[in-house]
């Protein structure tokens, strides 16, 4: 069982990386707003008004046509 | 799409009127709509290249109003440097920053929508909406865009936005959340890990284990259970010493206690290497007490959110008429004396009197009088009401600090200070009971010092353990977290700890009359003719005469009339307050109330006294009579015989006026009413139910009402009422549904004999566990079991509230 002495620390240290994560994901506001981020994910953003997209899209058009 | 749907509004699915022609091309299909608002709003979508807004809605967008002109000039004041310095934030040189509350927003679409649109333009450089709150952040450029450019492209796609200041609450409300968050995670994962190590150590205690391993074991539990009594109990402890200096005993005193013996005892075992661990208890107890306090903290925030829109009841500019003409100024500049203009459908900046013109002013927002009541020269306005028909010049007589609203809410602030707390003698049972055990356990452990030194300080503790009031404590707090979380499915959000304890012990059950019985506007209850015309034609004549107004009663005709209304009146003249006359083919009408039309022969019609009455009659005879009510709310008789048959006593009481009231209390079934009351009237029929010894809930919805919300045992605000309601209420029913009013009391009895039940487990545990372990019978093992499963008990029994309500 000394494998034991080597895997509770690991456990430590993915309990310390949890709670690090955790407290970054607080301090950077990703519990704000908790309804918002599930439905901005089902919307597309591929909106050739977008500067860097414009391009790609007319690109994409004209590969098309 | 479909024909079916061709006869709604494609963007607002209200009923398109006939006749009318508004139509978009949308991806090709033309869509026909209700007005050349929603027109206007539905072009501008598509001309931005965001039709996608129309595929990804779950909701029909809100009916878009025309913008206005005037309403757009407007929004260039907000650019004004003095304006924006009450909530705008200068980040760089050029860079602004300023929070904004959106109106409008009904589903996820729209928060996409508004960010499309919005961080396309030019110097926007970032615009974020959050959907939970209904608020978005903005950055700009000030050198390329201004804030009213901003806030205008937002109302060309058919929301409004109202800048305002987030400095204040919301920046200590993001804070607590935050902290309240960290310490609950900590809590949480601390209490998985130490968890995982006890299992282990209990199955070593059963199995044998390795010495060194189980030393090094309970060392690793140390190290993760330290952060969590540190860090995440904290605010307990803090609360507790906070009792203790103000010479008190609440509940923290014994959670401080049982959290930092049990820790120091734990640790003390750990390195001298005897006795038992109890980290799991602790850090699982921290949890659970952690978690139901950050559910409670969410609901009093989103309840305080509610409080910081009430600024939008003042308007935020006003008109000054000065001899230069008139400008246009922020409201806290105005000053006594100052003469302002305001425009129909504005509301009053300040307390006044009126220098020129006559209009109808709605009160009702302050007095829950349902009509609007007409004022003439010499009267008195107040700040935050509305003027609706015409325009008016008053001159200012207070302002601030002064204000008729500013004192509503001085005593608003004065009635939830005065409120009387249940909960405060739970808090004192709590605090004998904490006081009884210590005084116990200091006794025990003197007694066993004197007779067996050895085994004291392990009886002692085996005792704060067993006896450790964590199922005491966690009784309420689990029972009442399970009910409110049933009650927010069912649309009745609780804001405050305490409102279910009292809900289920009420005794009188007083009602508020506009918005709350009823639904607070005008329909057509009943009309009689006189004449050659029928009832659709009279309806179709008045609503011809009322084209274009924005009295309450207009709207009531208009809804009425046959869709589209052939007539066309001309020579419209109205007399505000009493009545309007106009030509329609080729006849003069009249249409008003009883002073109005005084000169025909009006005996024709039976009088009723509740409703207001409305005649139409042409140059001599009487044509129609119309009574206009207020509509009450469905169910709502239903919802009073269900709480007369609970035993409740049911009470009315209005600002409104005698016939008004009576009827809807006989409509509904309600004995005891009061009518044409005051604010302050209605905080003085509460305080003499209270001094009765009886206890009150309040339902209401209006500023009026919040000062008596708040003085009542527990009190019910409607989710559409003024947000001033909401913030001074216990609870709120968000769906408006008043059956649901029943449910909540329903569930708050079912929950506190939950508690009670809880309650008596605990004691029970306690009174057997007690003896035994003060004669030393209980190894500390077996009293960490015995605290466990107690608490277990205690939680799985409150869950039994999450089961729905009617099975």
């Amino acid at each position: 069982m000394e494998i034991l002495y080597i895997l509770i620390p690991l456990g430590l240290l993915v309990f310390a990386v949890a709670i690090w994560g955790f407290i970054w994901a607080v301090k950077t506001g990703q519990f704000d707003d908790m309804e918002g981020p599930a439905h901005r994910i089902l919307m597309d953003d591929d909106d050739i008004r977008i500067p860097t997209q414009r391009k790609e899209n007319s690109e994409k058009q004209a590969v098309e046509k | 799409m479909n024909g079916e749907n061709e006869e709604n509004c494609f963007h607002c699915s209200l009923p398109v009127p006939k006749n009318t022609h508004y139509h978009v091309e949308i991806n090709g299909v033309e869509h026909a709509m209700c007005c050349p608002g929603c027109e206007a709003v539905a072009k501008a979508i598509v001309d931005g290249g965001l039709t996608s807004f129309y595929q990804y809605r779950t909701d029909t967008a809100t009916t878009a109003r025309a913008a206005v002109p005037e309403v757009l000039q407007e929004l260039t004041l907000y650019d004004k440097p003095e304006l924006q310095r009450t909530f705008v934030s200068i980040d760089d040189k050029n860079i602004k920053q300023a929070s904004l509350i959106l109106e409008g927003i009904v589903c996820a679409a729209c928060v996409w929508l508004n960010e499309q649109h919005i961080s396309a333009l030019p110097g926007v450089i970032e615009f974020r909406v959050n959907y939970s709150s209904h608020r978005a952040r903005v950055r700009w450029d000030d050198t390329q865009i201004q804030l009213s450019d901003i806030l205008k492209a937002i109302t060309s796609i058919g929301y409004l936005a109202h800048p305002f200041d987030a400095g204040r609450q919301e920046e200590v409300y993001k804070k607590e959340r935050s902290n309240a968050l960290k310490r609950l995670a900590i809590a949480g994962l601390g209490a998985i890990q130490v968890m995982m190590l006890a299992v282990a150590l209990y199955a070593g205690d059963y199995s044998g284990m390795d010495a060194g391993l189980e030393h090094f074991m309970r060392w690793v539990s140390l190290l993760i259970a330290t952060p969590v009594v540190f860090y995440s109990a904290r605010s307990f402890f803090s609360s507790a010493w906070r009792d203790l200096k103000a010479r008190q005993l609440g509940m923290d005193v014994p959670v401080s206690i049982a959290i930092g013996l049990a820790y120091a005892a734990s640790c003390w075992a750990t390195v001298s290497r005897s006795g038992e661990v109890y980290f799991d208890s602790v850090t699982m107890f921290t949890f659970f007490l952690l978690a139901g306090r950050f559910l409670e903290m969410g609901a009093r925030q989103k309840a305080g959110q509610a409080a910081e829109e009430l600024v939008k009841l003042l308007p935020a500019m006003a008109t000054r008429i000065t001899d230069d003409g008139d400008e246009t100024i922020v409201v806290s500049e105005l000053l006594r004396g100052d003469k302002v203009r305001i425009k129909p459908g504005d509301s009053i900046p300040a307390d006044g009197i009126i220098l020129e013109g006559r209009s109808s002013i709605d009160e009702s927002l302050l007095t829950g009088e349902s009509h609007p009541l007409a004022k003439t020269v010499d009267e008195k306005v107040i700040g935050g009401t509305v003027n609706i028909e015409s325009p008016l010049v008053v001159e200012v007589q207070q302002v601030g600090e002064d204000t008729v609203l500013a004192s509503i809410q001085r005593l608003l602030d004065r009635a939830q200070v005065e409120k009387p707390s249940i909960a405060k003698t739970a808090d004192k049972v709590a605090a004998v009971f904490v006081g009884f055990l210590l005084l116990l356990v200091s006794l025990v452990s003197l007694w066993w010092w004197q007779h067996d030194p050895d085994q004291a300080f392990w009886i002692a503790l085996s005792l704060l353990v067993v006896t450790c009031p964590c199922a005491l404590s966690l009784a309420t707090p689990a029972a009442m977290t399970a009910a409110t979380g049933s009650l927010t499915r069912l649309g009745v959000l609780t804001t405050r700890g305490h409102a279910l304890e009292t809900l289920a012990k009420v005794t009188h059950v007083v009602l508020d009359k506009t918005g709350t019985l009823t639904k607070g506007q005008l329909a057509l209850e009943s009309m009689q003719v006189f004449a050659e015309l029928d009832e659709q034609q009279s309806l179709d004549i008045a609503a011809a005469l009322e084209l274009g107004s924005e009295h309450p009663v207009a709207k009531v005709f208009l809804q009425n009339a046959s869709q589209p209304n052939r007539l066309v009146a001309s020579k419209i003249e109205a007399i505000s307050g009493q009545g309007v006359t106009a030509q329609v083919d080729g006849v003069q009408y009249r249409l008003g109330c009883a002073t109005y039309v005084a000169d025909v022969d009006l005996s024709l019609h039976e009088q009723s006294r509740h409703s207001s009455e409305i005649f139409l009659a042409d140059d001599k005879r009487l044509l129609a009579a119309f009574s206009l009510s207020d509509v009450l709310r469905e169910q709502a008789a239903e919802s009073v015989q269900a709480l007369k048959a609970m035993g409740k006593q049911v009470w009315l009481v209005s600002g409104d006026n005698e016939a008004a009231v009576s009827h809807i209390a006989k409509q509904v079934g309600i004995d005891h009413v009061h009518h044409s009351m005051k604010p302050d009237g209605k905080l003085a029929v509460i305080h003499e139910l209270q001094a009765k010894g009886e206890i009150v809930a309040m339902v209401g919805d209006g500023v009026n009402d919040a000062p008596v919300l708040a003085a009542a045992q527990v009190s019910i605000a409607m989710g559409g009422g003024t947000q001033l309601a909401q913030a001074s209420a216990d609870m709120v029913l968000l769906s408006e549904h008043l059956p649901h009013l029943v449910d909540g009391i329903k569930m708050a009895q079912r929950s506190v004999k939950i508690v009670k039940q809880n309650l008596s487990w605990a004691l029970g545990y306690n009174l057997l566990a007690l003896p035994l372990a003060s004669m030393g019978y209980v190894a500390p093992w077996m009293a960490a079991i015995g605290m466990s499963a107690s608490s277990l008990v205690v939680v799985v029994n409150a869950l039994r509230l999450n089961k729905p309500l009617d099975v």
